[in-house]
């Protein structure tokens, strides 16, 4: 056994799938994060703020890099222009939320779960960007990895969202019992005939840096056609940014990621997604040993949301969602305003939910 | 391949712009210094210099309004390949909306240029004024005229630490200070000055470039630093960070039969945390699994300082701790950030220093003198107290962590040995 931090397994993880840059700047509760990429990256970069940390970021990933860095709202909320640009032009990059108390600058050692509606609609238009969700060290350890996968498969900045209580947490941990990581194929375009920057092939463009000199490549954060060349509103412009809509919601499927432990015959099911899925298989223990009959769900891929939570929840006559905020924002991106009277909430401000009040809620 | 950086003559710009004047000569200065097109990466962002992407054979990047210089950056900091050229192209209005990001490329001294088209406004938006308006000219958002004089980039990015800055007049032949600047290893800005023939001519009629540029002070010319270009400066690098996680065997074996949470609650400079850390690798050296967090104040040389660890035989989900089974107090500092907590407890224990006053509390309330051999291990003392009192685990597993973590040295072992008749 080894005493070791989310964040650690997390850095080694994103370092053993390929990516080699981090940008940082000290925010907490991400420093660690910060500090690791320092003895691991083969770059690492001290930015002045946070729109010059996206901004490297885009510059360093349209060289052929895989850039990372680590922030909590206060930063990320200045990276949003930024993340939008990367997203327009198609630039793999992973982004690691930390979740802290807000508003604002709330309170930064204080863990929470209040951002995943920030998430769903912070590219301009409501295209979605892929989001994950660590739960556990072992999540830490894979999901950081899949973000590199899909960050460089989809040619897209992806979230991985995490929270204060797990990556600045120690823990007993078995290192053994960790998945080896392959290193994500990171591909360029290696014909002779003309490239376009933008020209899918099954949806992604195929992506060369501006370090080659094989092929003109033109990237561009405003509106453009396949070649990369800014256009007002031509069709061939808005069926690229239509495509970028399409291609995430397309391709996310084959990253859909949740822990269903499903129990035969229950009526009621727990909901939990990151910290507050620790709490949720504890209550969900606890509820069998007293011989009630539950189920759970551990969300992981958060956005876009998948429609299979949908279909696994239609089975139950009681739906308990825990999550460390005041307003069920899982529950509204899965059921919009109109929540259904099976569903329940219960959230916490400033603490972690505890096993008891979700046990109190399926009771 | 195609040798012509731009692929047309026809570029653009209104009639009379400053712009067209910067790309013709920026072409023609990279194609005397013999740069094939695709070994220049042009950077635009947004602002009417920002259109001329499309005129280019270069590859080309196009960006957010006043951000290119650090886009330019980043891809700077990604460029191994030799005898590639960044080019960052912007506004003066992009230079006031990103004037950071300048000052950095520049304080690092990146290799890459940034021409800034300096025509005193805003002109895709509509003829605002802009950090860099010369005090006097008139604008859409000025119309009596600008009130401040504006900035001079020049003498930020020089004093910033750029390798090279030039300022020209936007007129004649200006290549052979744009092949100079190119030609820079490091950071390089030009600044040329122009006058944008739908704004600045309509608002400021009858002025002449000339005579702005002498009223502003903006004059043309040349300032370096004798400087090292910006390489990756790397410490040495971990290929593996678990390398620095030592495994660790269970030597001792633990009597604990349910899962216990404990605080350590003390102050800054009290080796709260090594304590905490001591603790959980001592259990783990027994066969227990562990959870183990810190909280102290942003001044972590100063106020409280707690440890919160939850032990058990078993895998460890929820990590939180409402009511404590074991608090262990060292200073008035940690009675007071645990105070609520203790006054919440029904059972367990609490461990508190002799000089404090035990708070209201169900637990049952052990009283020792934790500081007997100095304030510094007050904290390990408690918590090697709490051990040999609980009998958790044996008290060899401790010694043996401090010793194993090369601490031995560094911890009156002996001391504490004898102040718990060990």
């Amino acid at each position: 056994m080894a005493l070791i931090d989310g964040s650690r397994l997390i850095i080694e993880s994103l370092a053993r799938a390929g990516a080699d840059a981090f940008i940082g700047y000290p925010i907490t509760p991400a420093n660690l994060l910060y500090q690791y990429s320092g003895q691991r990256m083969e770059i690492m970069l001290a930015a002045p703020d946070e729109i010059s940390t996206l901004q490297w970021m885009s510059g360093l990933s349209a060289t052929g890099r895989i850039p990372v860095t680590a922030t909590s709202f206060p930063g990320f909320a200045l990276m949003v222009e930024s993340i939008n640009m990367a997203y327009m032009m198609e630039l793999p990059m992973v982004i690691i939320l930390v979740q802290r108390l807000g508003p604002a600058t709330g309170t930064a050692t204080n863990g929470a779960q209040g951002d995943l509606l920030l998430l769903n609609g912070m590219i301009s238009g409501g295209h979605p960007i892929p989001v994950v969700c660590t739960s556990d060290f072992e999540d830490c350890w894979s999901l950081a990895a899949e973000s590199v996968k899909i960050a460089v498969q989809m040619r897209t900045p992806v979230i991985l969202l995490t929270s204060k209580e797990e990556v600045m947490t120690y823990k007993s941990f078995d290192l053994s019992k960790l998945e080896k990581i392959e290193k994500a194929d990171h591909k360029f375009y290696d014909k002779d005939c003309e490239y376009k920057s933008y020209k899918p092939t099954d949806m992604v463009p195929d992506f060369l840096p501006l370090t080659q000199n094989r092929h003109q490549v033109r990237i561009n954060a405003s509106t453009h056609d396949q070649m990369g060349i800014l256009q007002h509103s031509t069709d061939e412009a808005l069926a690229n940014t239509r495509r970028l809509e399409e291609k995430i919601r397309e391709k996310m499927k084959s990253h859909l990621i949740y822990t269903y432990d499903r129990q035969e015959g229950a009526e009621a099911i727990v909901v939990s997604y990151g910290i507050t899925a620790s709490a949720a298989k504890d209550a969900v223990s606890e509820l069998r040993q007293a011989g009630r009959k539950v189920s759970l769900l551990i969300p992981k891929t958060l956005l876009p949301v998948p429609a299979a939570y949908l279909d696994i929840l239609d089975n139950y006559q009681r739906i308990v969602i825990a999550e460390e905020n005041m307003n069920n924002q899982l529950g509204s991106l899965l059921f919009g305003v109109s929540k259904p009277e099976r569903l329940r909430f219960t959230g916490a401000l400033g603490k972690m939910i505890t096993p008891e009040q979700i046990i109190e809620e399926v009771k | 391949m195609n040798i012509n950086i731009l692929n047309t003559d026809s570029l653009p710009f209104c009639k009379g712009c400053g712009h067209d004047l910067i790309s013709k000569h920026t072409a023609k200065a990279l194609e005397k210094m013999g740069l094939s097109p695709l070994d220049v990466i042009m950077v635009t962002d947004i602002g009417c210099h920002g259109i001329i992407d499309k005129s280019l054979n270069t590859h080309t990047i196009h960006g957010l309004h006043g951000r290119s210089a650090a886009l330019g950056a980043g891809i700077a900091f990604g460029i191994q390949e030799p005898g590639k050229k960044v080019i960052v192209f912007i506004g003066d209005g992009g230079a006031t909306i990103g004037l950071q990001h300048i000052l950095e490329a520049a304080r690092l001294n990146l290799n890459m240029t940034v021409v800034v088209h300096n025509n005193m406004l805003y002109g895709m938006t509509g003829g605002q004024s802009s950090g860099l308006t010369p005090e006097g000219f008139h604008t859409t958002t000025s119309m009596e005229g600008n009130p401040f004089a504006g900035y001079d980039i020049c003498a930020l990015a020089h004093t910033a630490g750029a390798a090279y800055v030039a300022r020209v007049t936007g007129i004649g032949d200006i290549s052979e200070k744009f092949i100079k600047t190119f030609s820079t290893e490091g950071f390089s800005l030009i600044e040329v000055i122009e006058i944008c023939p739908s704004y600045g001519v309509k608002f400021n009629p009858g002025r002449k470039l000339s005579e702005i540029i002498e009223t502003s002070g903006r004059n043309p010319g040349e300032w370096v630093n004798d400087r090292t270009v910006f390489s990756h400066h790397q410490g040495k690098k971990a290929d593996n960070l678990f390398n620095r996680t030592p495994q660790i065997q269970p030597l001792f074996s633990s009597l604990l039969e349910h899962p216990m949470s404990v605080i350590l609650s003390g102050s800054a400079g009290e080796g709260v945390q090594l304590t905490a850390t001591i603790l959980s690798k001592a259990a783990m050296r027994s066969g227990l699994n562990i959870t183990q967090k810190g909280s102290y104040p942003v001044t972590v040389g100063v106020g409280f300082s707690t440890a919160e660890l939850n032990l058990s035989t078993d895998e460890i989900h929820f990590h939180g701790i409402n009511i404590p089974d074991i608090v262990v107090v060292t200073s008035q500092d940690g009675l007071a950030h645990s105070k609520k907590r203790i006054g919440l407890m029904t059972k367990g224990k609490l461990f508190i220093d002799q000089s404090l006053t035990p708070p209201e509390t169900g637990a049952e309330v052990i009283v020792s003198d934790f500081r007997s051999i100095g304030a510094r291990t007050a904290s390990l003392l408690a918590a090697i107290f709490f051990v040999k009192e609980s009998g958790i685990f044996p008290m060899e597993a401790v010694f043996s962590t401090i010793e194993a973590e090369g601490l031995g040295t560094k911890l009156p072992v002996e001391k504490i040995r004898t102040a718990l008749g060990i």
